[in-house]
């Protein structure tokens, strides 16, 4: 048997099956994240929420998944169709991919590559493309502003989310999230972590991400009181469905990068416990929480306020601090606590 | 062939024929959703010859960012395709004709094309070796270490190109209603609205 995994066909067959793995990682916690997201919304709004599909409703996206595939899928009259059913997929597919770096563990990850972080940044990026593409190939008016807005917004808030993870990147001295988390190990537990040396990015880089998810309050492509539902107007069916998800994928993955840029990924914060794939995923869970508390606390803003958040405000301040922790780096101020790398971290 | 050689005989196909439909493609939406599969293709040939960094880049920079403002206008521009078909015969003519002559000074360059001395030993080894310094490391010891005042200049270039761009097209109306950011956030909220104190549980 161990002849076998270590030909071509076996070594295919395990990245086959280790794909296989995180994809059922991600979909199974994605139909408890947004059964999550409603219970928290509605219980912050004093209702019940899902509660009848299951015990405590918990298989209620089981049922509406099913309803979602179940129903006809209807094309607009206009509409390209080519284009209007590859949105869909691209969407759902490109937040997908992003997961075959993000590790769990030390060593648990698909795909070991020095640049990983690049890479989700790369298709972050890129995720705009199935908005954009469902926006103009459904040939309707809403659509296409929803998708105009969509691509505006999603372009501005990458910029500040990319100079956020340079200044972490200046600290390790690697774009591997390997050698990020390793360099957050320490003694002191949690106060090692990237939170503490980049403090005030923490909130910067969260609402970047809420920003760049099109989460409320900055979900103008979706906003139901201007454009209906956005780009996702004239969809219906199983390319909703993928739209969905790949959202809430998206958003999850976001959680994920908060995790392991500033809170230590698998890491434990009490020192003496062990480290741990359970901190990781208990990590990305606290995260999402709070992605539902805005979603049900903050109202939605105004689309020149998002756009002058993101450029006048966001943007000189991650670039100032890409400039400040480029000093205390070369420097080594506090024993190098900006400069990981130089300790031997 | 190993998985290498048919990755590559796989972008390199999705490549050019991205490239092809680019140009042949009848709607321009669909021309530049081509020409995006062409830099993934392109991308995904940088990362077989060990260039991940440069490929990350082409993504993030061309993909992210380039194409989607291509996206962005062309998709808002009102083009009337069959007076463009019918407008494109006439131009037929010329553009064949700067065609030939391109094709001729590209024969005319290629067919004097030497090599210098030594080349090699260069093509073998674009960047030193992976343990010496990660393509990461060697491409920002080039950039801002040996070509640092080059890349600097480039910077300056476009930032100067870009001032340029803005001054050309900031027109500043009077004749529009403003927001005023600060002073909507400096306005006393108790004369903009009542607050209720709602008890858990009970609502109002």
């Amino acid at each position: 048997m161990d002849g076998f995994f270590s030909t071509t066909a076996g070594l295919g067959l395990i990245i086959v099956a280790q794909c296989l793995l995180v994809i059922g990682f991600v979909m199974v916690s994605l139909l408890f994240l947004v059964y999550g997201d409603r219970k928290i919304w509605a219980a912050v709004q004093m209702r019940r929420g899902p509660n009848v599909v299951g015990v405590f409703g918990l298989l209620q996206t089981v049922a509406d998944a099913l309803k979602y595939v179940v129903k006809e899928v209807v094309v607009p009259a206009g509409a390209d169709r080519t284009v209007f059913m590859l949105a869909p997929l691209t969407s759902f597919v490109l937040a997908m991919l992003a997961w075959a770096v993000i590790p769990f563990n030390d060593t648990w990850v698909l795909s070991d590559i020095n640049v990983a972080i690049l890479f989700v940044f790369a298709v972050s990026s890129l995720e705009v493309y199935g908005v954009i593409m469902g926006g103009w190939a459904s040939n309707s008016k809403y659509p296409f502003l929803g998708s105009l807005r969509s691509a505006a917004q999603m372009i501005s808030y990458e910029v500040s989310i990319g100079l956020i993870i340079v200044g972490v990147i200046i600290s390790t001295g690697s774009l591997n999230f390997g050698d990020i988390v390793r360099a957050q190990d320490g003694d002191f537990g949690l106060f090692n972590w990237y939170w503490l040396p980049h403090f005030p990015m923490v909130f910067l880089f969260f609402i970047s991400c809420l920003a760049e998810t099109n989460r409320p309050p900055f979900d103008l492509p979706e906003a139901e009181s201007e454009l209906v539902a956005g780009y996702q107007v004239e969809y219906s069916s199983t390319p909703f469905l993928l739209f969905m998800a790949g959202e809430y994928i998206a958003i999850f993955l976001m959680c994920a990068l908060i995790s392991l840029l500033f809170f230590g990924g698998w890491l434990s914060p009490i020192p003496g416990l062990p480290d741990g794939a359970l901190w990781m995923v208990a990590k990305m869970a606290f995260f999402f929480f709070l992605f539902a508390m805005v979603k049900a606390i903050v109202p939605r803003y105004r689309y020149d306020q998002l756009m002058r958040l993101g450029w006048k405000v966001f943007l000189p301040m991650s670039l100032a601090w890409v400039v400040i922790v480029a000093f205390l780096a070369k420097f080594e101020v506090l024993g190098g606590f900006w400069a990981r790398w130089a300790i031997g971290g | 062939m190993g998985i290498a050689d048919l990755s590559f005989w796989a972008f390199a196909i999705t490549l050019i024929t991205g490239g092809l439909f680019t140009v042949v493609a009848r709607n321009p939406v669909h021309s530049v959703l081509w020409l995006i599969l062409s830099f993934l293709s392109a991308a995904g040939l940088f990362v077989l010859i060990g260039a991940e960094f440069v490929a990350m880049l082409l993504i993030i920079v061309y993909v992210g960012a380039v194409a989607v403002l291509f996206l962005f206008v062309v998709m808002m521009l009102d083009v009337d395709f069959a007076a463009l078909k019918a407008e494109m015969a006439t131009y037929v003519p010329v553009a064949g004709l700067i065609g030939i002559v391109l094709l001729m000074q590209l024969g005319i360059a290629f067919g004097n094309w030497q090599f210098s001395e030594g080349i090699e030993g260069r093509l073998g080894n674009p960047t030193p070796s992976l343990d010496v310094a990660h393509n990461t490391q060697a491409l920002g010891l080039i950039l801002y270490d040996r070509y640092f005042l080059l890349f600097q200049l480039a910077g300056l270039i476009l930032l100067v190109a870009m001032v340029g761009a803005i001054v050309l097209t900031l027109r500043h109306r009077v004749d529009v209603k403003r927001q005023d950011v600060v002073a909507q956030m400096m306005r006393d909220p108790k004369k903009a609205m009542e607050l209720k104190d709602v008890k858990p549980g009970q609502g109002l």
